[in-house]
């Protein structure tokens, strides 16, 4: 998703003279294209990120659309507060771009694991928040970036993230982009969770249940009529998402669901439990803590089970 | 060169003027952080007075003015008013229910590019403002303003490391060296000297100057290429101009009562 990125951003600039690239030193093998390219526009500011979120406010002032590029929690976290008092309190398109949401970087450490940037970003005041499913979804999302004037955090994976068949790179602000249609339940994801979704919901086909999928890559602040509408269509929902719980899809779900009186229940699968603890590969954090295809299907196995109307199928 | 008589004449009396604002102002508000705005008086009325061109415009190729410490609000709208840019009616609104002048500087007012209050960050915003008027080939310069307890901070050295690798020499950074910070003297809480040594250390040109003395600081902070940026390390008193408040800790919270606000009003016009 990295590359995708960074590649659909050095072809926009061959048009657009405000896009500007910021990293805090971090890209090895991914930003040189667009440095190369746009030497004028690209700025490695060494490693500082407050520095960057403050830079790249008084570039936006000066009419440019900054991109700052670092690993999630340092472009998110580390700077939380100058990216709220810069961009925020200011309403300046700067685009925050994380990189190795979630797991992506599993054997790194606790360090890297980004499990609360989508939730403490998303809790800004016309702030948008979007975590693509794949590439050719990133490349879109990059395109709507530049479209409107907010400022928004992109979170994405890091590399080797392959496409969600039946997304072809679809995304709008505000609404799931439907990959599967289904009848027993729908499983909402945000971000690369989609791809463990569609193969859950396969793994549930396969014992007769049937699954839809959407794609929530942008999680507004609050509950959208497209999101209601798709949660009034299913009696139950499961969430999934590659961070803790509070604050973010399911807590969107949860809150549209409530506030709208729905029938749809709630299932929410994301990180739980305390941040230190052993590491490994992505995959095996994902099976460490539920997110797997198969950990997925069986959490919705168990409650469409249980379920009256399941029951009396 | 010398400064113009004439000039350093009429920005000792916007000086006057800033500084009889800031005491009526926080005796009506009721608010503090007088001390830290009196000691700023003769810098703002250096810069505001004449030496920013094109300041509170919204021109492309006007000067930048970062108030990174945020909490001289009230010496920096009192300038603005005092420069004609604010009116008397906008000034008079300070800390009211519903007013845009609050004790930290919001944007929204022509003047103030850069909403301030939480310290240390200012300085890295004006450092993008310095790089991109450079990329846009403007002559605009940018002066950011910053306290010496804010140099507690460690972003404000990552945006002088930038400064300095960047080469931004129409950046100037002042400090307000007071020596004063919210618990203590700042010798005693964060020990910051040799300030200009530190910032010389850090690859910028650094000039230390009497911060009261507005025809020194004028010429300081006239224009020069020297390939570098500059910082002005500028001396000052906590409270200047208010006998009881001057080197006062307590000046830094403080607000007047009535018979306070006489007596500082009463030395003004006897000085």
């Amino acid at each position: 998703m990295r590359n995708a990125l960074v590649d659909q951003l050095r072809q926009l600039a061959r048009e657009d003279a405000r896009i500007f690239l910021l990293t805090a030193d971090l890209g090895w093998s991914v930003v040189e294209s667009f440095a190369g390219e746009f030497p004028d526009r690209f700025l490695n500011v060494g490693v500082a990120e407050q520095n960057m979120a403050g830079i790249a406010t008084g570039l936006a002032m000066l009419g440019y659309r900054p991109f700052i590029y670092s690993i999630a929690n340092f472009a998110a976290l580390r700077c939380f507060e100058q990216i709220r008092n810069g961009p925020v309190l200011h309403r300046l398109p700067v685009c925050v771009v994380g990189i190795g949401g979630g797991y992506a970087y599993g054997a790194a450490g606790p360090s890297h694991h980004a499990l609360e940037d989508l939730a403490a970003l998303r809790a800004l005041p016309g702030m948008r928040v979007v975590a693509p499913a794949d590439p050719a979804q990133t490349r879109t999302v990059v395109s709507a970036v530049l479209r409107q004037e907010d400022p928004v955090y992109l979170r994405v994976g890091k590399g080797g993230n392959a496409a969600v068949p039946g997304l072809d790179g679809r995304f709008a602000w505000n609404e799931p982009a439907i990959i599967r249609e289904g009848t027993d339940i729908l499983f909402l994801a945000t971000g690369a969770m989609a791809l463990e979704s569609l193969a859950a919901a396969e793994l549930l086909a396969a014992r007769g249940l049937s699954a839809s999928v959407g794609v929530m890559a942008h999680l507004p602040a609050e509950p959208t009529p497209e999101l209601v509408d798709i949660l009034r269509g299913h009696r139950a929902v499961l969430t999934a998402e590659e961070g803790t719980l509070t604050g973010g899809l399911s807590s969107l779900a949860g809150q549209a669901i409530a506030r709208e009186g729905l029938a749809c229940r709630l299932l929410c699968a994301g990180v739980t439990g305390r941040l230190a603890g052993p590491v490994g590969s992505r995959n095996h954090m994902l099976q460490r803590q539920g997110l797997d295809a198969a950990s997925l299907a069986a959490m919705a196995a168990a409650r469409l089970n249980q379920a009256p109307a399941a029951r009396a199928a | 060169m010398a400064p113009d008589p004439v000039i350093i004449e009429r920005v000792n009396g916007l000086a006057s003027k800033i500084r009889r604002s800031v005491l009526e102002r926080s005796r009506a508000a009721n608010v503090g952080h007088i001390g830290s705005s009196l000691s700023v008086v003769e810098i703002m009325a250096t810069l505001w007075g004449g030496l920013m061109r094109e300041a509170g415009t919204n021109r492309p190729d006007r000067d930048r003015f970062v108030l990174c410490k945020g909490h001289a609000a009230l010496a920096l709208y009192a300038a603005m008013h005092h420069g004609g840019i604010m009116s008397a009616e906008t000034l008079a609104t300070y800390c009211a229910d519903g007013t845009h002048l609050g004790v930290h500087p919001e944007a929204c007012l022509e003047g103030i590019d850069v909403a301030t209050g939480s310290l240390g960050q200012g300085l890295s915003v004006a450092c993008g403002l310095a790089h991109g008027l450079r990329l846009r080939r403007s002559p605009a310069r940018v002066f950011a303003l910053l306290s010496d307890a804010e140099c507690n901070e460690g972003q404000v050295w990552e945006a002088a490391q930038f400064a300095a690798h960047h080469g931004l020499s129409h950046l100037t950074a002042i400090i307000d060296l007071n020596g004063s910070q919210a618990l203590g003297p700042t010798r005693e809480v964060l020990n910051l000297g040799p300030m200009a040594a530190r910032w010389e250390a850090f690859g910028w040109e650094a000039v230390e100057v009497d911060g009261h003395d507005t025809a020194g600081l004028a010429e300081i902070l006239a224009p020069r290429g020297v390939g570098k940026p500059r910082v002005v390390v500028a001396r000052t008193v906590l409270g200047k101009g208010v006998k009881y408040m001057e080197g006062q800790v307590a000046w830094h919270y403080l607000s007047m009562t009535a018979a306070q606000f006489d007596e500082a009003i009463s030395g003004l016009e006897a000085a």
